[in-house]
């Protein structure tokens, strides 16, 4: 059998898996290569010189040589650990959220720069942005532009008419923005004019710009709710890493509820204690 | 795994059932296998009485969810312990870590696990509902996140002190650094943000001891 030569890459750690007691397979995405499985051996001992150096949510140049079934990191030397990313936990699940597109549409082997390019620029722009969620519908239009489901936001996507901000329709399934009149007909759910105009905006501008818009909370749902049936018909299947993103907008009213509950409980002991 | 004619059918089973075990190769679970065919009968029955006695007696602690023979166990039972701080850990031997140390003398709560996004393991996996059930007690003054320096546990960390925040309960992580025995030339950026970030003044008096 052929020896391959030890190949070494820029690669972002998408996530990472244990492997035995102490190794983990991370799995790298690298402008050349797409889709790397590699093995840090050693990486879970408290004395690893890797470790920090392979976490997930961090960009680095990687020493690769093949091994039986994966390849194994020989060396690894961080380029940008986003700090923030991990220090803030919705700056990193937003973080996951693009993580989790990328690895779920890439394949091994096949070099995907400008997708690279897109993840290194949206998580350097999520790293320093007052609003994270600005950033990852930013980052999805573009992905879907790249993977070949751009979103028609010109003409409804059922009569071909032009559509301007009122009264239209959003269609996942159809891929794009559906007229009022196809839109009456029972086609699409409803598109506000404040999300029609943050969809086009978001396409002719920056991430940083985007960020900068104010987007109230009934629009940014009404965005999600577009954004995750698309992302639903591009995956064929719903992102994993959204069920916790779900329970951080949950987490504070979870926490509130407990405490009234428990104080709930106290008044109830007090008041039998009287009795 | 490939099993020899060679091999009877009864000790490639134990065999197979040793390399099932973490951290056991094919080459280990044969010579353990090995091991207890030729050891005295009582030492296998022993082996065999240990297995089955901590499956049958073992459960969790329904105070601090740890694995315990008793309910509640040892640690929530003792008076000398103080019930104004929780540290909340991933995993039952984490517990036995802590008091290895003997760092800690408040309570514990373990979590059987941490957030994965990626995976799909979100907080109603782990023993969260439990961990506020016994915040809403007022003698708790103190929660400490002992999670590993790692993704999961950051997002762990990170749900938790926004949920345990809404309740107005103190949070405190514990601190991130350098291992004992670690090369500052190797370390990664994270890890020495954070320990110069959390850097402590010298004593002046134990310094010149």
């Amino acid at each position: 059998m052929p020896r391959i030569r030890p190949i070494r890459t820029e690669a972002i750690v998408l996530r990472q898996r244990p492997l035995g007691d102490a190794d983990r397979i991370c799995v790298l995405f690298s402008p050349t290569r797409g889709r790397v499985e590699a093995v840090a051996k050693g990486v879970r001992k408290p004395l690893s010189k890797m470790s920090g150096h392979v976490e997930p949510l961090s960009r680095g140049q990687f020493g690769l040589a093949q091994g039986r079934s994966l390849f194994v990191v020989t060396d690894a030397q961080t380029l940008d650990s986003w700090p923030s990313l991990h220090d803030d936990v919705q700056r990193m699940t937003e973080a996951l959220a693009m993580a989790e597109l990328v690895e779920r549409s890439t394949d091994a082997d096949i070099s995907s720069g400008p997708l690279y390019q897109l993840l290194r620029h949206s998580l350097d722009a999520l790293a320093d942005t007052p609003s994270p969620p600005a950033i990852r519908w930013w980052f999805t239009l573009r992905f879907f532009d790249q993977q070949g489901y751009r979103p028609e936001l010109e003409a409804c996507v059922r009569c071909r008419a032009d559509v301007g901000p009122g009264g239209n329709g959003y269609s996942a399934v159809d891929g794009g923005v559906v007229c009022p009149s196809c839109h009456g007909a029972g086609h699409g759910q409803r598109l506000s004019s404040p999300v029609f105009r943050l969809l086009r905006y978001m396409r002719r501008s920056s991430a940083e710009s985007t960020a900068q818009v104010r987007v109230d909370a009934q629009a940014s749902a009404e965005l999600e709710q577009h954004l995750r049936l698309s992302l639903e018909q591009a995956l064929d299947g719903r992102l994993r890493s959204s069920g916790f993103a779900e329970e951080l907008a949950r987490a504070e009213s979870i926490g509130r509820n407990a405490s009234r509950a428990a104080a709930e409980r106290e008044r109830e002991e007090q008041e039998r204690a009287a009795v | 795994m490939q099993r020899s004619p060679a091999t009877a059918p009864t000790i490639a089973r134990l065999i197979e059932a040793f390399h099932r075990l973490p951290g056991i190769g094919p080459k280990s679970a044969q010579r353990l296998a090995y091991h207890v065919l030729r050891a005295p009968r009582s030492e296998a029955e022993a082996l065999a009485e240990a297995l089955l006695e901590v499956k049958d007696s073992t459960r969790l602690c329904a105070v601090c969810q740890n694995i315990t023979d008793a309910d509640p166990c040892a640690v929530c039972l003792d008076p000398q312990r103080s019930d104004s701080t929780i540290c909340v850990v991933e995993e039952p031997l984490d517990v036995a870590a802590i008091e290895r140390a003997g760092v800690h003398r408040g309570r514990y709560h373990v979590l059987h696990g941490a957030i994965s996004p990626m995976d799909g393991v979100g907080p109603e996996d782990l023993k969260v509902r439990e961990l506020l059930g016994r915040l809403g007690d007022a003698s708790v003054e103190e929660v400490i996140l002992a999670m590993n320096p790692n993704l999961e546990g950051e997002a762990t960390a990170g749900y938790l002190s926004r949920v345990i925040g809404a309740m107005g309960v103190r949070i405190t992580r514990i601190a991130h650094g350098l291992p004992v025995g670690a090369d500052v030339e190797y370390a990664d950026e994270r890890t020495l943000r954070a320990a110069m970030t959390h850097r402590v003044e010298i004593d002046r008096q134990e310094a010149t001891d």
